[in-house]
């Protein structure tokens, strides 16, 4: 991914050298799409130095201090077994950073690898992939989910796969737009009369077109499965506890003490919101400078 | 119209025979799990073996024999017997069926309503304050996960005021006013969540249809405000809105899951959640069924709605 986005970077003006250009881009035209994306590095850096920056361990019980409404020192307050809500909420960003990027990444892939090969073949491959992409999204994603954990069991390493599986064949259809319009390209057509190979053509000629798209979804993508993931382990279909996901905090035997400790209702549900919207917002800005012909869709 | 809507029922077969092999495969994946959990309640499996068990439910056949059996029945509208319960899975589902339903449109009917206003409010009154704040809040309900939302509206309001949803749930028929006042607020969290993509493809579409020579001619032949926007712009652009409505019903039967799972709401979603937390397979493939008729039925719907709201669009056979 990081050498493809370099060569799509390579692409705009290099005024200050690509990356540099494009951040300056951002800052001026996307003002909130630039914000967006500071606090989408927050939120990562804090998921990878989670060990580092929380002030306890994730499932450190300490009885004396339980259901401490939100202090000094205790920023988040504690839940019923005492434990801290703030490293618990720093440990789960950790876990939604990894569902998140693993999730999407593998998705992406998916979406890619189905939407390139049945955009440029055509022809019956493309009719039968298509007809398996409908009767796949006929079905809410959530059912879905529920349906296939009910069979593979919770566990971080199977939501990861069925997540990437899941929006990887819905977000082939993307791609595959795209890929029909690159195609018809008078380049495409070159490469052919010059005898190059359909991977040749696909890896060189079609794939750097239709990057912008792609690093779109992906962004986006990973705000949809980190929300997705809350609703499964909202649901007790996620990573099972004590893991502290943010989507389980807000359920099983959380939810009973919410009443007593209402902070224990807030923290998990507002990182959430910030780190989904802001993951929305700097995809919305990204769209906009990558790929002008997606702007104002979805 | 009539070779229309009969050549779309015939297409909605192969999907339908696709995903109900593929539910019921997967489904199965873990042979005996639920014999071990019956095995494991001795008031239910009293005095059977496992073999016994198996047999009685059908569940020592080869598996395409279990399908060929179960769509043989799916095909006369008998999707079997609950594993547990043994009560027929089609009556459970149609005693679930309506609850969902309601509760999604009541769901949509919100998401409109909040959704079409503001689109066309903020495309007539582009780039003022008022069209960045109703954006930047439908950008924001994007985000908002339903079931914190559900969690929020459990516990805040109990705490400040000692009120708390009724969890024990009324049918429609029976007390009509007390099933509302339940649905309103689960149905609201829905449909704000749902209006956020509805409403900024509003915008964009009204915004496109404005610029269209025969709003300019309406403008120019005296008319006000209200009718131009109203009756030459509105209908115009609302026709990608209704495709949108139709693509939306997966997410709408989604989030009904999670929230009748909150506010215990007898509809198919719990019933799933039931039905998977004790894999029971009939149950689930029957949810399945039921769901992928009803979104391949919404969407229907949608297409022939294009003949009313676009005197353009003709079906042919």
């Amino acid at each position: 991914m990081t050498t493809a986005a370099a060569e799509v970077l390579e692409g705009l003006p290099r005024e200050h050298g690509a990356f540099t250009g494009f951040l300056l881009r951002l800052v001026r035209k996307k003002l909130l799409g630039a914000a967006s994306a500071v606090v989408f590095v927050v939120f990562l850096l804090s998921g990878v130095f989670a060990g580092v920056l929380a002030p306890h361990g994730m499932n450190e019980i300490n009885p004396i201090n339980r259901m401490k409404p939100p202090s000094l020192e205790f920023p988040f307050g504690t839940d019923n077994l005492g434990r801290d809500m703030l490293s618990r909420i720093l440990y789960g960003a950790r876990l939604s950073v990894i569902i998140g990027f693993c999730a999407a990444g593998l998705a992406t892939v998916i979406s890619v690898v189905v939407g390139v090969t049945s955009g440029y073949l055509r022809g019956r491959f493309d009719m039968l992939m298509q007809r398996l992409v409908d009767a796949w999204m006929t079905f809410p994603d959530l059912v879905i989910l529920i349906a296939v954990v009910s069979v593979v069991g919770p566990g971080m390493p199977q939501v990861i796969v069925i997540l990437g599986l899941l929006y990887g064949i819905a977000g082939s259809r993307i791609i595959r737009g795209a890929v029909v319009g690159v195609r018809e390209n008078l380049y495409v057509d070159a490469a052919q009369a010059l005898g190059a190979g359909t991977l040749r053509i696909l890896w060189r000629h079609i794939l750097p077109n239709v990057l912008p798209p792609v690093i779109v979804l992906f962004t986006t993508r990973v705000g949809v499965v980190i929300l997705a993931e809350a609703g499964l382990s909202f649901l007790g279909l996620g990573v099972p506890p004590p893991a502290p996901t943010w989507g389980g905090m807000l359920s099983g035997s959380g939810r009973t003490y919410m009443y007593q400790g209402p902070w224990l209702a807030l923290a998990p549900g507002l990182c959430l919101t910030v780190v989904v919207y802001s993951i929305n917002m700097f995809g919305d800005a990204l769209r906009d400078l990558l790929d002008p012909r997606m702007r104002g869709t979805g | 119209m009539l070779p229309y809507i009969s050549r779309r029922l015939l297409a909605l077969i192969p999907t339908l025979f696709f995903a109900s092999l593929i539910v019921f495969v997967t489904v199965r994946l873990i042979p005996g799990s639920v014999i071990d959990m019956m095995l494991s309640q001795n008031d239910i499996a009293v005095g059977k073996d496992r073999a016994q068990l198996e047999a009685a439910l059908g569940l020592d056949r080869p598996m395409y024999v279990q399908y060929l059996r179960w769509a043989g029945a799916a095909l006369r509208g008998d999707l079997g017997r609950s594993l547990w319960q043994n009560t027929p899975v089609t009556s459970q589902l149609l005693e679930r069926l309506p609850v969902t339903f309601e509760l999604g449109l009541l769901a949509l009917m919100v998401a409109l309503l909040v959704a079409i206003p503001i689109g066309v409010y903020s495309a007539v009154r582009q780039d003022t304050a008022g069209d960045y704040l109703t954006r930047s809040f439908s950008i924001l309900m994007l985000a908002v996960p339903s079931f914190w939302m559900g969690t929020l509206v459990m516990v805040f309001p109990s705490i400040w005021w000692g009120w708390s949803p009724e969890l024990k749930f009324v049918p429609f028929r029976v007390e009509p006013l007390k099933n509302l006042s339940q649905m309103i607020v689960p149905a609201v969290i829905l449909g704000t969540s749902l209006s956020a993509v509805t409403m900024r493809l509003t915008r964009t579409m009204m915004l496109e249809v404005l610029r269209q020579d025969y709003i300019r001619t309406a403008w120019a032949k005296g008319l006000t405000e209200g009718p131009v926007v109203m009756r030459h712009a509105l209908r115009n652009a609302l026709i990608p809105v209704v495709t949108l409505v139709g693509l939306q019903a997966p997410l709408l039967i989604g989030g009904a899951v999670i929230l009748e799972q909150i506010f215990v709401i007898p509809g198919m979603g719990l019933l799933l959640l039931e039905a998977v937390s004790q894999r029971d397979y009939p149950i689930i493939t029957g949810v399945f069924l039921v769901i992928g008729v009803c979104v391949m039925l919404i969407n229907l719907l949608v297409d022939l709605s294009y003949g009313t709201l676009d005197p353009r669009v003709r079906y042919r056979g």
